[in-house]
């Protein structure tokens, strides 16, 4: 930034002119091992797992080209494709709910507890999120189970009969997977938004209740115009959160039952290392990846365009 | 599920082993008293490989080991990278074999076959561990040696078995099915199974066990072993489906059976839920400890009265990496295990699994009250009818993750009926066996 600045002043004599040159070519020196580490770590394994997909192989011997084969079976196998529906169902547990609920939370905060007891709240919904997910998954795991609290706690008003292992139930495997989701990231959203609305001019809320506005139309009419960006920003986290979801997944129910929690990430572990299959694997790899820019650009377009 | 590997046959010659009283002749290891490091790759959960490394190290102190472990799961997934890696382990747990064979990844045994003796071993032992050139198991070049011969079936807990006035072990399956049928009756939990998609499912097992009481033995073996034209879909398996969807329906299986792993299913039947479960004798000590002297076992029986009881079963199967350093040592380490008599006593003690060997090889104890009593004369009884099978969920590397564990969840949550699961579980096979 400060470079540019510089450069872009008109009246610069030699000797600066140099400083600046140098003053680049230091600033490219301290950004190479950032960079060098992006292209070895983030883009050469990206342009691999492209350049995989277009083959058969199993990992070890030779590589057989094949087009556009694998993609083809990403669409003719019905549990790879249902993954991907899987995935999108995840979308609303992950992302439409904890940013809709952390909307609500941050503004009740900020209005009736911006004291000591909205800094407890605040940690408290955001210690899950330094919870490793796997941890998250297996403790969910138990609370979950048919022996767990959750049950327990149904038994305990009397609610008995709806008492189920909701991570092995057709039904409920994928909204109980979700409900972790949220409970994860409602935290992250929540210390985002709540962050975001203390940056508000106060005194658009004052004048808003100088004329009577209640919360809700304080609500609509100023937290969620003047939000955009940062809902943008949660919404976009949270999405991808959700459509490579893995880990959550792998730990509480492993796919299961009968696919019902199989999600793209899930599969991709399969076919790559149960069956050995990375030409297919890394199609999918690739598909996801496109689907999570379709589904992303057009937010970050929109809470732009309207934040500008 | 976790030891199910290869195919067995005639344990009654590996029984009359543990059973025989002669010592093996000594061994020379071929590393003399130069110091030597074997690397291995074993699988969390079970004790038996340590300890035969820690016996080993006390017998032979110049051989230290570098044991890396991982789960099961896990393994199936790592094997081929670290088979093909730079530093190859010198012996490792192999969850499967056939793929690795062919792609060169695992030492040719036959050669250690011939100078340290297996081949004369009771021929059964080494079968199940051929690969042929076509990838088809059950004869050619020995890939892998078995750390001991595990054998499946069904537990009981003595007490509740009882209850519900059980004498006698049963003899056909419909005096199995008149005691779960008693069981559900004294509001007793009949069959506690696993069934989570992380352990993978467990109703593999009593099904297994349903086609092998209804139907031949043979063609689920060749189904296992990838032979041209093989199905599992056949008539006889169609029933045995059927039963096991019955069982269900009736509740004879925990409700929330989707969601209990396998660890936490031997822990409930530890504690006294569920007077019976299908499970191998790995879990032997484990029942041991949990109920002492209070568990039983049993082979599933056969559909028709006189008909031979069969049983999935099959050796811990282990490999050296085809560039290993110390393979030489690592194959004097699988010949040590079945023939020293500490390590034989150890195989029984830990493993709870037939130790194998030579005929001739050195006795072992089990105590008395030990479940490990009834699998060790089970394995004899399977072995001589010949009615040992490989698990159904070997018979490719992902058939367990992508076929039978989502097929019989569904069966299980009323989404899949009995012939809908194995049309689809067939189709999965070929779809895998194609590619």
């Amino acid at each position: 930034m400060r470079t540019r600045g510089i450069i872009m002043a008109p009246s610069l004599k030699p000797n600066s002119r140099r400083a600046i040159r140098r003053e680049s070519v230091v600033g490219w020196m301290f950004a190479v091992p950032a960079l060098a580490m992006y292209g070895l770590f983030v883009l050469l394994p990206f342009l691999m797992s492209v350049q995989y997909s277009f083959f058969r192989w199993d990992g070890i011997g030779a590589m057989k080209w094949v087009g556009f084969r694998n993609y083809e079976t990403v669409f003719e196998v019905p549990v790879l494709f249902e993954s991907i529906i899987n995935a999108f169902k995840l979308v609303g547990f992950f992302s439409i709910i904890p940013v809709a609920l952390g909307l609500v939370v941050a503004s009740v905060m900020h209005r009736v507890a911006a004291g000591r007891f909205g800094g407890v709240a605040r940690t408290v919904l955001f210690l899950p999120q330094i919870i490793p997910l796997v941890a998250a998954g297996i403790i969910w795991g138990w609370i979950l189970a048919l022996p767990g609290l959750i049950n327990e706690i149904l038994r305990s008003i009397g609610l008995g009969s709806w008492t189920k292992a909701w991570l092995g139930d057709f039904d409920w495997a994928l909204p109980a997977v979700g409900m972790i989701g949220i409970w994860v990231l409602l935290g992250f959203c929540t210390v985002l938004l709540a962050t975001a609305i203390a940056k508000i001019d106060p005194g658009l809320f004052e004048s808003a209740r100088i004329d009577g506005s209640n919360w809700l139309q304080e609500f609509f009419s100023i937290t969620v115009p003047l939000l955009r960006q940062e809902i943008g920003v949660c919404l976009t986290v949270t999405i991808i959160a959700a459509l490579s979801a893995f880990d959550i997944v792998y730990v509480s129910t492993g796919g299961g039952p009968g696919n019902a929690t199989a999600v793209p990430g899930i599969q991709i572990y399969i076919l790559a290392f149960t069956e050995q299959r990375i030409g297919p694997a890394s199609a999918l790899a690739v598909l996801l990846m496109v689907l999570v820019i379709l589904v992303i650009l057009p937010i970050q377009r929109l809470t732009r365009e309207d934040a500008s | 599920m976790k030891r199910i590997h290869a195919f067995v046959l005639g344990l009654a010659l590996l029984g009359a082993s543990t059973l025989s009283a002669q010592t093996a002749s000594p061994l020379v290891p071929p590393f003399g008293k130069n110091p030597v490091v074997i690397t291995a790759y074993f699988e969390t959960g079970f004790d038996i490989p340590y300890k035969l490394a820690q016996e080993f190290s006390k017998q032979y102190p110049n051989v230290t080991w570098d044991i890396k472990q991982d789960q099961f799961t896990n393994l199936i997934n790592v094997t081929p990278r670290l088979l093909s890696g730079d530093n190859p382990p010198d012996l490792i747990r192999l969850p499967t074999m056939v793929s690795f064979a062919k792609q060169g990844l695992l030492k040719n045994l036959d050669g250690y076959a011939d100078s340290l003796g297996w081949g004369q071993w009771p021929v059964p032992q080494l079968i199940q561990n051929r690969v042929a050139a076509d990838g088809i198991r059950g004869s050619g070049s020995l890939y892998a040696m078995g750390l001991n011969y595990s054998v499946t079936g069904v537990f009981y807990n003595k007490n509740l078995a009882a209850q519900i006035g059980m004498k006698q072990v049963p003899k056909t399956l419909a005096e199995f099915e008149d005691l779960l049928a008693k069981a559900k009756a004294a509001k007793l939990l009949p069959i506690m199974e696993w069934g989570s998609a992380k352990s993978g499912m467990g109703l593999a097992f009593p099904l297994q066990a349903l086609m092998a009481s209804v139907g031949p033995v043979q063609p689920i073996n060749e189904w296992i072993f990838n032979k041209k034209g093989a199905t599992i879909d056949t008539p006889s398996n169609l029933k045995a489906a059927q039963v096991l969807e019955s069982w269900i329906k009736k509740g004879y299986f925990p409700t929330d059976i989707n969601a209990i792993e396998y660890t936490d299913a031997a822990a409930r039947f530890g504690k006294g839920e569920g007077v019976f479960t299908f499970n191998g004798d790995w879990q032997n000590p484990g029942y041991d400890k949990d109920l002492p002297g209070n568990v039983g076992f049993f082979p599933m029986p056969p559909e028709k009265a006189g008909g031979s009881p069969a049983a999935m079963s099959a050796p811990l199967t282990y490999g050296i990496a085809a560039r290993a350093k110390q393979a030489d040592a690592a194959a004097f380490f699988l010949t040590w295990v079945a023939t020293n008599p500490v390590a034989r006593q150890i195989n029984i003690d830990i493993g709870g699994s037939n130790p194998g060997g030579p005929a001739d090889a050195p006795a072992a104890k089990v105590k008395a009250g030990s479940v490990t009593n009834e699998t060790l004369a089970a394995g004899a009884v399977i072995g001589k009818a010949g009615t040992a099978m490989d698990f159904i969920a070997n018979a490719t590397s992902a058939i367990f993750a992508q076929g039978w564990t989502p097929e019989l969840q569904k069966l299980v949550g009323g989404k899949q009926t009995a012939a809908g699961m194995l049309k689809a579980v067939q189709a999965e096979y070929l779809r895998q066996l194609q590619e």
